[in-house]
């Protein structure tokens, strides 16, 4: 049996971590609101660009000649995943989810007999695919400078991503996130984002003609980039506040276990004090006794 | 009858109120929107929004950059990558 000093010792860095584990649950708390609300706010953009998206491409069929962002460049050995992680921790399996997503499409692809590339944001993951896949790399974009990844990093990476795909560097684009659907589930998501799918066309107005200027493919090629960057774009929010509401629940659980942990501790040290008592008194009345 | 105008950026919805007249950079020519424009769709070059609220007022300025217009019978809709106002 442990002293009584250890056992007190022991008490007192439970309850420093779990002094730690309530700090980081109620800072995730907070942060949380925070990135729904920015979720929220980004909403209109992505849906009305996804509903001229829809109506522009129900309006051109899909050729040689439409842009190659959209009609893809005729092959598809070549895949690029774009993994989307976060840069700190204490948020549960929230980045070895999404890892784990990501690496059972590249095992996958690589039985179809694919090249897999990685392209990683974030820090958190990138160890685990570098002792997986270490030469099949092509880029780790760093958001550790910035606080909140927003749409100027989403710009950037898309920015990349179509330049390493107009150079030639892949076919397909795979994008790997969280989604977020409550502060207790996140969901590891798989979207292809390159080349774009298109999206669902909206009911289109039979009555309605509408002009285009320039004409519909040349303002759909200018608006694929874009389509791309707000996809990114929401993903990198999806993933903030998923990654909040998985430190969240992470933390909580955390804490509580901690106190449930240093009540057993003070059962036991209390025992142990009291066995040392009465180990003390039989001493002294025997001693007594034997006089 | 004023015209429904909405500008939103990818971050937030910027406007959406009702104004008089809004004159747009398009990548082929500035054109004008008041209310009752056709359906009509045009990409947007990097350049100032130009808002009237009332027909005689000064306009009011918005430089946007990344922008698309879209006129439908909601009004007009101009999506902006970027905006300073």
């Amino acid at each position: 049996m442990a002293s009584l000093k250890e056992l007190k010792g022991r008490i007192n860095s439970v309850k420093s971590t779990q002094k730690i584990t309530k700090a980081k649950q109620m800072v995730a708390a907070a942060k949380l609101r925070k990135a729904q609300a920015a979720a929220e706010a980004a909403r209109p953009y992505a849906q009305r660009l996804a509903e001229v998206m829809g109506s522009l491409s129900s309006k051109i069929t899909v050729s040689e000649n439409s842009p190659k962002l959209l009609a893809g460049t005729g092959s598809d050995q070549v895949h690029l995943l774009v993994v989307a992680n976060s840069d700190k921790g204490l948020c549960g399996a929230f980045n070895s989810n999404i890892v784990r997503a990501a690496r059972a499409k590249a095992i996958e692809l690589e039985a179809a007999g694919k090249t897999v590339l990685f392209y990683l944001i974030g820090r958190k993951g990138r160890a685990v695919i570098r002792r997986e896949y270490p030469k099949q790399i092509a880029h780790m974009f760093d958001t550790t400078d910035v606080r909140e990844p927003g749409f100027n990093e989403a710009e950037r990476v898309a920015d990349e991503l179509v330049a390493m795909y107009e150079a030639g560097k892949f076919d397909v684009a795979h994008l790997f996130y969280s989604k977020f659907r409550s502060a207790l589930v996140q969901e590891p998501t798989s979207q292809q984002i390159i080349p774009v799918p298109a999206p669902k066309a909206a009911a289109v107005q039979a009555d309605a003609v509408t002009e285009y200027e320039p004409d519909e493919e040349e303002i759909l090629a200018a608006l694929l980039p874009r389509y791309l960057k707000t996809q990114l774009f929401g993903a990198l929010l999806e993933n903030a506040a998923s990654e909040q509401g998985a430190s969240m629940t992470a933390m909580d659980n955390a804490t509580r276990n901690a106190g449930d942990l240093i009540k057993k501790l003070t059962i036991v040290y209390n025992r142990t004090r009291q066995a040392a008592i009465t180990t003390e008194l039989v001493e002294i009345i025997a001693g007594a006794e034997a006089l | 009858m004023p015209l429904h105008f909405e500008l939103v950026t990818p971050a937030k919805l910027v406007r959406s109120e009702d104004v008089h007249m809004v004159v747009v950079p398009g990548t082929e020519g500035e054109f004008g929107v008041l209310e009752g424009h056709a359906p009509f769709m045009s990409t947007i070059a990097d350049g100032a929004l130009k808002v009237y609220r009332t027909e005689n007022g000064a306009p009011e300025e918005i430089r946007i950059t990344g922008g698309f217009a879209e006129v439908g019978d909601a009004g007009l809709t101009v999506l902006a990558e970027h905006v300073s106002e």
